[in-house]
């Protein structure tokens, strides 16, 4: 059993916060796991990703090879399509639709999406109204997260366990947003 | 034995640690800073070793070695390109050897992620004669570091490990056993630390007499590893993060080429010869300079095989190795992949934070230096350097810590003007300090702009010792007249009279600082939360 993700965004989205909550997971399920991270410059504003590996035997390359990835989970849209050609052919696209605008040549949107939901299995989540409708805009990772839990071969247990470890020390009203957000995320990709 | 979630850098961290750790020096550099990083943090709890944001690379060395000299294990980081800065007290620690353990970490930023270049600390082992690990993942990064200050303290010489940014930024668990204690305070002795030529000259002959004893090593390291496997057709000689590369890519095979992992150097050279012996051609994969690949071919290659690598084009010569790269050079075909979108993706490169003090000022220097058509602006490293970048286009130069005054004023001193030197206040403090002195006993014709932030903003916020009150009494130190020195503060409802201070100073013929003084926004954030 393993499981390979590509994360992606834009520095400052939290891109590191969801890999962490992976990571612990991973850790209580009793998985071996490596994740592989972008500091240093691109954390100002630019493209970061993450590559994440899972699985119950060993893991060697910190990255993921092209075609070898189950799941591209994203941010932003643009960035989600960064990364298509390291997916597996049948593997998924979890993405938020709200484009993050800091550059001036943006793509049209519409023409994002729509290369987005050509990937044989997208799923696209409204992070920013989900995040909103949970108490703070600042949870659409964990949106996204909850978003991509269905697909992940970790437990859900594992993982509300960390978010809850993750956002318990900043207070019971972030801790309950981020646990909602994750809750909406969830619903949303299992079509409830 | 418990296992941890760590950064390779952590892992590496956390061995010093559990081997007696003293104390630890750095200077902030992607990608070693997670190291002292979690070395302070930690220590701040315990208290029971020093873990110290030093001024700049060298006096971090030469702070380690002196823990060295005084019997304790030491530790000193830095990014690849801090060796070059430390490379002073690195050479001739090797000759002065080490009294307790010291271990230096350099780690090599291979495809430029956050650096000038992607020079490879290897040599930097061989040419101070010293030993080296090179760990492949997390758990080599523990046990390396615990195994390295041994070996420090059982040659007497320092141990260099190598890191590359893929690990070093890479998280995995790790199993820690128990750590050891520190060691007594017991001085080194002085006919081996006072590097007079009589004294040197022993020295290096001592260190010499270890190079056989250190190949030895090398070719009993339980972290070099050989398999003459099923198919000897070829022979894969891998180290570090190309070792895994090349594991991925032949994990399913039944009869996968036979292969030799390198860990530590020097060489293994029983090991390298026992491969290529056994095998008809034999290709090297290693992330950075083709270090390896080189001491194998020699002028001359090897009779009667080929040996493939970078140097002659199985792999690229530049760039950070991926499992792809390794996978095509081993002849493998790519793994079906979903095919890219097709849509032109505008790139995202990083760009300053919005409401960034730097942003103000290089808005005030451009509409300063609007009209003056030979000017130039030398700048430094740190987030400033993406003034490079549209909108801002500011600066021209970026080479090395400090090279903005010491280059603006070799242009200043053959008529270039006006020269311009942007630095920060962290790099300042780093390698500012001495040209600027220079070029105050001059009176050089330029105008040198301190960007004081308070803090060392591009590695994640570090301290940083040239700030402040400090800063100001530093420059007025140094030499440059009072009137000379200026103040301003970079906000856009002081952009006229920002470019009105700058404009003067410009004008000015001789020497002026202009220091902006204005917190990072980054950091103004943090102490919010």
């Amino acid at each position: 059993m393993k499981q390979d993700i590509i994360l992606a965004g834009v520095g400052g989205q939290g891109i590191l916060s969801i890999a962490y909550v992976i990571d612990n997971a991973a850790l209580a399920d009793g998985l071996v796991f490596k994740q592989a991270e972008v500091h240093g410059m691109a954390q100002r504003g630019g493209a970061v990703q993450s590559h994440m590996r899972l699985s119950d035997g060993s893991i060697w390359s910190d990255l993921i090879p092209k075609g070898e990835a189950d799941m591209v989970l994203s941010v932003e849209p643009l960035e989600a399509l960064r990364y298509l050609d390291y997916l597996r052919p049948d593997g998924v696209v979890v993405t938020g639709l709200t484009p993050y605008r800091n550059i001036p040549d943006y793509p049209e949107i519409d023409r994002v999406l729509e290369a987005v939901r050509r990937a044989p299995r997208a799923v696209v989540i409204d992070s920013e109204r989900l995040a909103k409708e949970a108490g703070t805009v600042k949870a659409q990772n964990v949106v996204l997260l909850g978003a991509a839990s269905p697909f992940l071969i970790l437990k859900e247990d594992s993982l509300l366990a960390t978010v809850g470890a993750l956002f318990r020390p900043r207070g019971p009203a972030v801790l309950e947003a981020n646990l909602k957000a994750f809750a909406l995320g969830r619903s949303a990709a299992l079509g409830l | 034995m418990s296992r941890q979630i760590l950064l390779g850098d952590e892992a590496v961290a956390l061995g010093a640690v559990h081997a007696g750790l003293s104390a630890a020096y750095s200077y902030p550099g992607t990608p070693a800073s997670e190291i002292l990083e979690h070395l302070v943090r930690r220590s701040a709890e315990t208290k029971d070793f020093t873990a110290v944001w030093s001024v700049n690379e060298k006096t971090a060395y030469e702070e380690a070695l002196g823990a060295s000299f005084a019997g304790k294990r030491a530790l000193v980081s830095f990014k690849h390109v801090g060796l070059n800065v430390a490379a002073d007290p690195f050479m001739n620690s090797a000759i002065t050897g080490a009294n307790g353990g010291l271990v230096v970490v350099s780690a090599d930023d291979p495809g430029m992620h956050s650096s000038q270049n992607e020079q490879d600390s290897r040599f930097y082992a061989q040419f101070a004669h010293i030993f080296a690990y090179e760990p492949s993942d997390h758990q080599e990064a523990y046990d390396m570091t615990r195994e390295a200050y041994d070996l420090s303290e059982r040659l007497e010489v320092p141990v260099l490990l190598r890191m590359v940014t893929r690990l070093s930024h890479s998280r995995s668990a790790v199993a820690v056993g128990p750590p050891r204690p520190q060691n007594p305070l017991r001085k080194g002795d002085p006919r081996d630390w006072i590097l007079l030529p009589v004294n040197a000259r022993r020295r290096f002959t001592r260190l010499l007499g270890l190079q056989a004893e250190m190949v030895r090593l090398s070719d009993g390291s339980r972290f070099n590893v050989l398999e003459l496997g099923g198919d000897r057709s070829l022979g894969v000689i891998a180290s570090g993060v190309a070792y895994n590369y090349f594991r991925e890519a032949v994990a399913a095979e039944a009869a996968p080429p036979s292969f030799l992992k390198v860990s530590t150097y020097p060489v293994p050279e029983g090991l390298i010869r026992k491969l290529v012996a056994a095998v008809d051609s034999v290709l090297v994969l290693e992330d950075g300079y083709p270090f390896i690949e080189r001491q194998i071919k020699g002028l001359f290659g090897v009779a009667g095989k080929t040996v493939r690598g970078k140097t002659d084009g199985a792999l690229p010569a530049s760039g950070e190795l991926t499992p792809d790269i390794v996978r095509a050079a081993l002849g493998r075909t790519p793994l079906p992949a979903l095919a890219a979108s097709g849509l032109p993706l505008a790139g995202r490169p990083p760009q300053l934070c919005a409401g960034c003090p730097h942003a103000d000022t290089l808005k005030a220097l451009n509409k300063a230096l609007e009209d003056a058509a030979g000017a130039n602006v030398f700048s430094d490293i740190g987030c400033y350097t993406l003034g490079a970048l549209p909108p801002y286009s500011a600066v021209h130069t970026c080479v090395c810590m400090g090279a903005s005054i010491g280059m603006a004023r070799g242009a200043a001193d053959v008529g270039l003007h006006p020269a311009v030197a942007v630095i920060g206040d962290s790099t300042f403090a780093h390698s500012g300090i001495t040209p600027l002195l220079g070029a105050a006993v001059a009176d050089t014709d330029m105008t040198v702009v301190i960007l004081d932030n308070a803090t060392t903003a591009m590695t994640g916020g570090q301290p940083t010792y040239g700030s402040g009150e400090r800063l100001l009494r530093l420059i007025e130190g140094l030499g440059v007249p009072k009137e000379r020195i200026r103040t301003i503060v970079p906000l856009p409802k002081h952009h006229d009279l920002n470019v009105r201070i700058l404009r003067e100073e410009i004008a000015h013929r001789g020497l002026s600082v202009v220091v902006a003084v204005r917190e990072c926004v980054q950091e103004q954030r943090k102490k919010r939360s």
